[in-house]
């Protein structure tokens, strides 16, 4: 058996108080396997009585070394890895991916694609806010809302499994547009989502918004000023219950968001409750967005005609010899960027999904990093959990809504 | 180049003499590691560069001067700029100071960059490993640290893979 290591007092005395050394408070683990902690994420805590002197976050237990994955793959074969990042919001990192390529070798993308894509990472929101919803609401105590949340979250899978063969691992947006154009049946299923969300959006709201017991919970609890939020990093929802409208879809949109008319709801408290109502109000948007999107969706080509970059459809390839010769080299070598390094960033459901990409010139990448939201998010947590109940970090944990396999990458 | 950011980049020119790179509308700045907290203060507070949006590294081995490139993308909210900070780091014993005075969120990026790299972070209040095991060697990002995989047991060799596995050396 290979010897585990042990951590000493010794390597972490500098993170806890000098009373847990002299042993008046008490060390206690909370995590990785804890239902509320939403993954595998351990949380050391320093207790006195019942209240949190010092938390220490552990991370990295779903540590998958994409980074490291995606230098030995192509820009094609290595958009896969990309799903299995913040496995709630799949197609959004397609779509920051697949941004940062085509910023790299400046490939344009049609109208339609861009439409689509839009349409599915705003459904892609819709259906990770249900979840942070679902599971946020069950930390403090709300049971109902988590089985209408995933009820509703189920129709948004159906409709990429309608489009792509799969509820979560899509891969749908690829680098010059999206896989393939959407089937007949994709605008209905859509429609019935705008009709029937607004509806359910209200019964949440309903059995949260002015329920005393949640009010207790969330109300003045885990609060961050908009200053010391920046300076942690903090994007996203959680950045903007602290008041600044910082949405990278207004300040610097992407795939076509300029033409839309939508809000960025923003709240000044900075508390949980504040970050429950910008995540519902952002739900709301999200309709607003898609039934926009949906309305004007326009015809034509759903990927690029660059060939150098894009397969040619299957029925060039038996009928030209360039369509074939260009199929044959995006299969086996992949295609070449030129050499240089970009920077290119989305507005995921969490935050600044950022993505630095550096060539060689090669075909593939030679270093790939990943920005992700929940690991700033969640850098937070010591500071917004000094001082309150152990039950009260539960709904922190909730409400700043992270996801491990973000996290640890 | 943005007209906002023209000033900005004279400015760090003038005074840390830094070197503009540009591509695909994105301005990189290479400043030497003794310049990059002050350069960052600089930008912080001078030019409202409140929030440090990522950092990471690039290895360039088997170059060795300099090895590493360490990377600051910054934003500024209020003027929405970009910004993006590159310092060359050698190969041996590389080590920046630590940016956890200037911008807090940098302390686990930075403890990333010691555990994917190797590289010291000097003056850092908590340098321990924060993605992989605290006993864990070598630091994987590094371009000579190859990439591992496990081996797929068929029938044939089942046990012979089985055996240089952890648990079956009892």
């Amino acid at each position: 058996m290979t010897q585990l290591h042990e951590v000493t007092m010794d390597e972490i005395k500098h993170l806890v108080s000098d009373r847990a050394l002299a042993g008046e408070t008490v060390l206690l683990n909370m995590g990785p396997q804890h239902p509320s902690t939403h993954g595998v994420l351990r949380l050391l805590l320093e207790l006195d009585g019942e209240t949190v002197v010092n938390c220490i976050p552990d991370v990295g237990f779903l540590h998958t070394g994409i980074e490291k994955n995606m230098e030995s793959k192509t820009y094609q074969q290595a958009e896969v890895m990309t799903d299995r990042l913040d496995y709630l919001n799949t197609v959004g990192n397609n779509l920051a991916y697949c941004l940062a390529v085509e910023k790299l070798v400046e490939l344009d993308v049609p109208p339609r694609a861009q439409a689509l894509r839009v349409i599915l990472a705003e459904l892609q929101r819709l259906a990770s806010h249900l979840v942070w919803l679902g599971t946020s609401a069950l930390d403090v105590a709300a049971m109902s809302v988590f089985l209408y949340c995933f009820r509703e979250r189920e129709v948004i899978l159906d409709i990429f499994e309608l489009v792509s063969g799969q509820r979560m691992m899509t891969t749908f947006i690829r680098p010059g547009g999206t896989w393939r154009d959407v089937p007949v049946e994709f605008e209905d299923a859509v429609r019935n989502v705008l009709e029937t969300f607004p509806k359910r959006i209200d019964e949440y709201e309903a059995l949260l918004t002015k329920n005393p017991l949640f009010l207790d919970r969330t109300l003045g609890i885990g609060k961050v000023s908009a200053e010391e939020a920046l300076q942690w990093g903090v994007t996203g929802p959680s950045l903007r219950a602290s008041g600044p409208d910082w949405d990278l879809r207004k300040t610097r949109p992407y795939s076509g968001y300029e033409q839309y008319d939508f809000d960025v709801p923003t709240h000044t408290e900075g508390d949980v409750y504040a970050r429950y109502l910008v995540r519902v109000q952002e739900m709301r948007e999200s309709l607003k967005i898609i039934r926009q999107a949906l309305d004007k969706l326009p015809l034509g080509p759903i990927r690029s005609n660059d060939h150098k970059f894009v397969p040619p459809p299957r029925s060039e390839i038996g009928v030209s010899m360039e369509a074939l010769i260009h199929h044959f080299k995006l299969w086996t070598e992949g295609f070449s960027a030129p050499k240089g390094a970009i920077y290119s960033a989305v507005e995921s459901p969490r935050g600044e999904l950022g993505v630095y990409l550096e060539s060689d010139g090669g075909p593939k990448p030679y270093r790939v990093h990943w920005r992700t939201p929940s690991f700033n998010n969640l850098e937070v947590l010591p500071v917004l959990s000094k001082g309150v109940l152990v039950a009260d970090l539960v709904a922190i944990i909730g409400s700043v809504d992270i996801v491990l396999g973000d996290v640890d990458r | 180049m943005n007209k906002q950011l023209q000033p900005i980049v004279q400015a760090l020119q003038k005074e840390f003499d830094a070197q503009v790179d540009e591509f695909r509308d994105e301005v990189h700045l290479l400043v030497a590691s003794e310049h990059i907290v002050s350069a960052c203060q600089k930008l912080r507070d001078e030019f409202g560069f409140e929030l440090l949006s990522t950092m990471t590294a690039v290895d360039y081995w088997p170059q060795d001067d300099p090895r590493f490139h360490v990377i600051y993308q910054l934003t500024s909210l209020a003027r929405n700029l970009s910004l993006s900070l590159r310092v060359p780091v050698a190969g041996n014993s590389p080590a920046i100071p630590t940016l956890t005075g200037v911008y807090k969120n940098a302390n686990w990026r930075e403890r990333e960059l010691w555990d994917m790299f190797g590289i010291h972070i000097e003056g850092h209040p908590d340098l321990r490993r924060i993605l992989m095991p605290a006993d864990w060697e070598g630091h994987p990002l590094r371009k000579d640290y190859p990439l591992g995989y496990e081996e797929p047991q068929f029938t044939f060799n089942f046990k012979e893979i089985g055996l240089g596995k952890p648990h079956g050396k009892e």
